[in-house]
């Protein structure tokens, strides 16, 4: 449990405002230390998905250390920021950062993995203070997420709803039923996609399974605005969420992150569908532990 | 995915169809309240939905393409009136946002495609959460039985009361549709009014249905017959019939499948020892299995029959000649009757 003795300012209950400054070498760190906690909570539980949670760490860090407005001390708070995940299945790299926030005792992650545990592979709204919606079936949340937005544009709330998918995950119908509607709704900077565009699903290149390209140009086609964007390098995720528009006007925003699966680790970066779901060996999670290590330094 | 819409009278009937005129009588019927108002919007699910969106401004209500009757919603609360459209997956897990925001969410749609298309985010969306989404099942049973096979909604009570935390209530008639809307709108769970369409009328005046209870809607000493939805006004109608023959039967309204009313059922078992259940509905998983399941676990030795649909390929066909078909009418539930009470 290094966590919070790692991260300068962490632990925090009070009101987190957006676009905090945090600079873009802490950012990257933080991402690193994400999936440091990963490794650690798989390893604990005996079973987890890492090249997947490994893709989108620098998207965690950037949105939960800089661009949410939060309040870990009331989780229901009607005016914070929603998060959904639609890839419910990186759940594990959420973990350690709603504890470091200050949502839960840092001391429930050493029950993940164990019967009774509140926190899951997938995330439950029902057990984990922090999850504003529970996931763990691909496809639904951008259609959750839109029913947020118009709450929030009806009850005169300026929240912003950002929902994760995976780029697989958008090969489900409901996704476009939810994109469609969104379009027409025209929320504006009220409702953010995320797409994890990592290029692999759980059995391989998700263009090999479905052709899913080009994802802006398909968004933009159902009248959403799309930006494309590294997703590992946090100075332009800063700058992409800055920039969003502002709530429940025009285009809905898909941002479309370039990442690589089991990025910042050499040997799932070389074979990301080998790791999408398994478990490190003891030696495979010391040298993993030691290249991460070594970057964090 | 479906546009159902019933043929203007003048549309010409094809050729060589014998069941045409009524056919073409009976389409209005579907969309017909047992009140006789044959005019969607002045259907009692839409009406109540405003009057309750009225009276609580968290009321909102999301429709899948079935926005007539929410004409008066629309008429005054237009904001808070959601349109989805033709996608009901959509629709639900949207509400089930919505709820998570705060919300009050009535979901409009059409029982076969809401209801069994739609099991997956009922459950994972809106039930394992706990959130209070309305979900209003219209058409349910074989009230589209004359479009195809694909309009029947005849599992739906069976998928509906697998799911944990989901209420599940059926209305006898127009009244108890308004009865339950307003018997569960300070509910803060998830509930699932199975609608049935062409009921007879029941309630003379929207009751106040307590959670989780039937309703004893006749005393008889010599059977009970359970039903919900079309199967009450049924079993009312057979039980008059009956007792003209010198047979009492008592009759049960199920209005609530989930929680059942577990006493008023083996009070039934054991007052009268021969029951009946009546439903639109495949004969596995709904109100026959309710009661089977109950009667075996509790070991009360009672005659059972269970009138409901069987579990092979239905026919197609207006509501009408459906329920004439398989027995849905008030003499062919006072056949079953006769049978089990032995006369």
């Amino acid at each position: 449990m290094t966590a919070t003795a790692e991260i300068p300012g962490s632990g925090t209950t009070k009101e987190l405002e957006r676009g905090r400054p945090v600079g873009h070498a802490e950012l990257a760190r933080r991402a690193d230390w994400i999936r440091l906690r990963t490794i650690d909570l798989i390893d604990q539980a005996g079973l987890g998905h890492y090249s997947s949670t490994f893709s989108c760490a620098e998207i965690f860090s950037v949105l939960y250390y800089h661009t949410l407005r939060l309040r870990p001390g009331r989780p229901d708070w009607p005016d914070r920021d929603r998060f959904l995940l639609g890839k419910g299945h990186v759940a594990t790299g959420l973990w350690p950062v709603y504890a470091d926030l200050g949502y839960y005792p840092a001391e429930w992650l050493e029950t993940f993995g164990q019967l009774g545990s509140p926190l899951n592979d997938h995330p439950n709204m029902r057990l984990a203070p922090g999850v504003d919606f529970s996931s763990g079936s691909l496809g639904h949340n951008l259609s959750v997420g839109l029913g947020m937005s118009l709450a929030g544009r009806l009850t005169g709330r300026d929240y912003r709803t950002f929902v994760l998918t995976g780029d697989g995950e958008i090969q489900e119908g409901q996704v476009w039923e939810a994109i469609m509607a969104a379009g027409h709704y025209r929320l504006g900077g009220g409702l953010v996609a995320i797409v994890d565009a990592n290029g692999f699903s759980g059995h391989g290149p998700t263009s090999d399974a479905i052709d899913i390209e080009s994802v802006a140009d398909r968004f933009t086609a159902f009248g959403w605005q799309a930006v494309e964007v590294d997703g590992h390098d946090v100075a332009a995720l800063c700058a992409t969420f800055d920039a969003l528009p502002p709530v429940g006007e025009g285009r809905p925003v898909c941002v479309v992150a370039r990442t690589r699966k089991g990025k910042g680790l050499a040997m799932m970066e070389e074979s990301p569908q080998s790791w999408h779901l398994g478990h490190l060996t003891p030696e495979q999670r010391d040298r993993a532990r030691a290249e991460i290590e070594a970057r964090m330094r | 995915m479906t546009e159902t819409q019933a043929p203007p009278a003048t549309d010409p009937m094809p050729p060589g169809q014998e069941k045409a005129p009524e056919a073409r009588e009976k389409m209005v019927d579907v969309f017909a309240d047992d009140k006789g108002h044959t005019q969607v919007k002045t259907n009692p699910v839409g009406v109540e939905i405003a009057r309750l969106a009225d009276a609580d401004e968290r009321v909102v209500a999301l429709s899948a393409d079935m926005s007539a009757v929410l004409a008066d919603l629309r008429a005054r609360h237009p904001e808070r009136y959601f349109e989805f459209g033709i996608a009901e997956t959509n629709t639900i897990s949207a509400a089930a946002g919505m709820a998570a925001s705060g919300l009050r969410p009535y979901v409009l749609s059409m029982a076969p495609f809401g209801a069994i298309k739609c099991a997956e985010q009922l459950r994972t969306d809106v039930a394992y959460n706990h959130l209070p989404v309305r979900f209003v099942a219209r058409l349910s049973g074989l009230a589209m039985g004359f479009f195809g096979t694909s309009h029947h909604a005849v599992e739906d009570v069976a998928i509906a009361r697998t799911l944990t935390n989901l209420t599940v209530v059926a209305p006898a008639d127009s009244n108890a549709t308004v009865g339950l809307l307003r018997s569960t709108v300070e509910h803060d769970g998830p509930v699932f009014y199975r609608i049935s369409e062409g009921t007879l009328p029941v309630y003379p005046e929207p009751p106040t249905f307590d959670y989780g209870k039937w309703v004893q809607v006749r005393p008889g000493d010599d059977l009970t017959i359970i039903g919900y939805g079309i199967g009450v006004g049924l079993a009312l109608a057979a039980a008059e019939t009956l007792a003209a023959e010198g047979i009492e039967a008592a009759v049960l309204d199920a209005v609530y499948l989930k929680p059942f009313d577990r006493e008023a059922l083996l009070a039934a078992a054991q007052r009268t020892g021969k029951l009946l259940t009546v439903e639109e509905h495949n004969e596995i998983g709904g109100l026959g299995s309710i009661v089977a399941e109950v009667l075996g676990r509790h070991r009360v030795p009672a005659d059972l029959d269970t009138l409901a649909l069987p579990d092979v390929d239905l026919e197609v066909g207006v509501p009408a000649t459906l329920h004439a078909h398989y027995g849905l009418t008030p003499d062919g539930v006072a056949r079953r009757a006769r049978a089990l009470v032995g006369a």
